[in-house]
């Protein structure tokens, strides 16, 4: 398992391999939205939490489809399969790369990109917390999404049509807590539901994304 | 070793060889011929366990069984030596350095996989075999894109794995001059619809 | 009295439903006709919601069975998972589309009757929100179902789906309740029915539900009827195949 997490921690920084995509469109999502809505900074703030939430969000979901897609098409699936790995293992790895590679640095370019936004400061530290904690659900719950459509040529639409629904739990607890946070209210009720979350879909669903791994390799 | 039992099995839900049986002994090999199309690639995929039989048995211990198929599973941006050890840390052995002197890659195993050429690719795709260490091979069709001395090298490297008491199930039409018998396929192409379960029940 | 697994047999069931179905259609017209000529004329207006009102014969009834559509699905995908009974995983494709539909009359009529009502066409409130993401979680499924070509491999796929999207179904329930208290009414049904609906409307409600439920029946019936034969023809030309070659 610590091979192939590390191989695939080593793909992702190669050329090619993606990693810095997510942080590059991370930012320019939060530059963006300035544009949209207007350059008040009292309003900026307000919705600053949200903002970034749903822009770490959708970082996360541009790299989701490379999680199996890649090895499915060069073959190194089958043979994964074959080894004396568990899939269990495989979905687990694989999962943990991806948030080390996207999750984990979303979370540190965070606070950086809340000045942006004018994040009010009792905010900064809630919504570092928040996404430290809901990402690894976003990554583990993405994994699942990309194991159901790995057979599916091009289906990076599907895939995002399958994985949001599914992030909204995570999106509303995580995004409260920054947004409740930063408002200077009671924060501990979602951050226990959002590390409920995130811990029971890190312990079920890389078995799930197993089941489903070996369906559609069959 | 590797024993076949009645084995029938299905590609996209249909039946496509049926009631296969064979057996194969340490030391020997075994070369499954047959037309396109056939069913050979389903064969070895049932048998290597990804894909599951529609009746029939494969009796042999699944910890026991290298498979290579057509794509050989190499990361492009990879050196020949980080492919090879990757494999080699996930079966749990450390025997990179033979597997890459016995397929001649020493010279290159500095090279990202994506600067070799497509020979090349598919020795370091068998190189994979030996440091699996695992005794019954299953190969898809390994002499792909192999140049006539590539093909004796890995000739040699078989007749080696089966002196070890390894033994190798291969689909392949290229005579390797190895002392293997051979396994016409033909004979078993499914001519019926198994009555009993499985395949769609009662939908005809 | 046969099991009830007997009828998991695709041609038993054809020939069963092929009794039952005109009669589940029948009944499901004459009580969608009743129970809606009932609601609309002969309902009194409500002293403060005026003939607004009656728009609950179908916002409620539609607003039902887009949930136990789903549940429905989920009971099935469960039964094909555990027993791999081909009709019950095609069961479960019929019902999705008409569970979207379902929802969707369900938002539609709501929005409706939000208007006049809070004066807005739609508000982020827990349930209208819980219903928009469960109709995002059926488009989910059913794209699922056309993007995978080899049946058997759409059938668990979809049904692990259905299963994973119920937990996170409900999950989202909740969070959205979390997320903001809302203004919907109550319960407009419940078993105690003196405090919401009095019995002039509850009774044609009955009727309109009674008619969705028969009207659901029927349709996932006649989809499940076409799903069966197209497997059956995909099945012969298959066997065609076999024979030529």
């Amino acid at each position: 398992m610590i091979a192939l997490l590390i191989r695939d921690l080593k793909l992702s920084v190669r050329a090619g391999g993606g990693f810095g995509l997510g942080l590059a469109f991370f930012l320019i999502v939060t530059v963006l939205v300035p544009f949209g809505v207007g350059p008040e900074s009292g309003l900026l703030g307000k919705i600053a939490p949200g903002v970034l939430w749903l822009g770490a969000l959708l970082s996360c979901l541009l790299s989701l489809d490379r999680i199996f897609a890649l090895d499915w098409e060069d073959g190194s699936l089958d043979l994964l399969a074959t080894s004396p790995l568990p899939l269990e293992g495989v979905a687990a790895a694989k999962a943990m790369a991806h948030w080390l590679t996207t999750g984990l640095p979303l979370t540190l370019a965070a606070p950086f990109l809340g000045i942006l936004l004018n994040l009010p400061q009792s905010g900064f530290g809630w919504l570092t917390l928040s996404l430290a904690i809901g990402t690894p659900a976003l990554s583990v719950i993405g994994t699942f999404a990309a194991a159901l459509i790995v057979g599916v040529k091009r289906g990076g639409l599907l895939l995002s049509i399958l994985v949001l629904p599914l992030y909204v739990p995570t999106l509303i607890f995580g995004a409260e807590v920054a947004r409740r946070g930063s408002a200077g209210m009671e924060v501990l009720p979602p951050v226990l539901l959002l590390a409920g979350i995130s811990l029971g879909a890190v312990a079920i669903l890389p078995f799930v994304s197993a089941l489903v791994l070996r369906i559609n390799l069959r | 070793m590797l024993k076949v039992d009645e084995l029938t099995v299905a590609r996209g839900g249909r039946p496509i060889l049926q009631n296969v049986s064979f057996e194969l002994k340490a030391g020997q090999a075994l070369v499954v011929r047959g037309p396109n199309g056939s069913g050979k690639t389903t064969l070895l995929r049932t048998i290597a366990g990804l894909q599951p039989a529609i009746s029939g048995q494969v009796l042999c211990d699944e910890e026991a069984i290298a498979y290579a198929a057509h794509s050989d599973g190499l990361k492009a941006n990879l050196t020949v030596a980080e492919n090879l050890s990757f494999w080699a840390e996930v079966f749990g052995t450390a025997q990179m350095d033979q597997a890459l002197a016995q397929f001649n890659l020493n010279d290159l195993q500095d090279r990202p996989a994506n600067t070799l050429s497509a020979g090349q690719k598919r020795r370091l795709g068998l190189a994979r075999l030996l440091v699996t260490a695992r005794p019954v091979w299953v190969l898809d069709e390994p002499t792909v894109s192999l140049d006539a001395a590539s093909v004796d090298l890995f000739a040699s490297v078989v007749q080696a794995h089966l002196a070890a008491g390894g033994a190798a199930l291969m689909a392949t039409h290229i005579d390797l001059g190895l002392e293997a018998k051979v396994f016409d396929v033909a004979p078993y192409k499914a001519s019926m619809i198994p009555r009993s379960g499985g395949f769609d029940e009662g939908f005809l | 009295m046969a099991s009830i697994w007997e009828y998991a047999n695709p041609l038993k069931f054809m020939r069963l439903t092929d009794r039952v179905l005109p009669w589940v259609s029948v009944l499901a017209a004459a009580s969608l006709v009743i129970g809606l000529i009932w609601g609309f004329f002969f309902t009194p207006d409500d002293y403060r919601q005026g003939s607004t009102v009656k728009i609950i014969y179908l916002h409620v009834p539609s607003a039902l069975m887009a949930i136990n559509a789903w549940f429905m699905m989920l009971v099935a995908s469960l039964i094909w998972l555990i027993r791999r009974h081909h009709v019950s995983a095609l069961a479960a494709k019929a019902a999705a589309p008409v569970g979207v539909v379902m929802t969707v009359i369900a938002l539609l009529t709501g929005a409706i009757w939000g208007q006049p009502m809070w004066g807005t066409w739609w508000a982020w409130d827990p349930r209208l929100t819980s219903f928009l993401i469960l109709f995002l979680f059926y488009l989910g499924y059913i794209a699922l179902w056309e993007a995978i070509e080899d049946a058997d491999t759409a059938a668990d796929l979809t049904a692990v789906l259905c299963l994973v999207g119920s937990v996170f179904a409900v999950l989202s329930r909740y969070a959205v309740n979390f997320w903001n208290q809302g203004l919907h009414q109550g319960a407009s049904l419940s078993l105690d029915k003196e405090e919401n609906v009095a019995d002039v409307f509850y009774l044609p409600l009955l009727v309109c539900i009674a008619g969705f439920v028969l009207l659901f029946l029927s349709l996932v019936l006649l989809r499940t009827r076409t799903e069966i034969r197209l497997r059956r023809t995909k099945a012969l030309i298959a066997r065609e195949g076999m024979a030529d070659a």
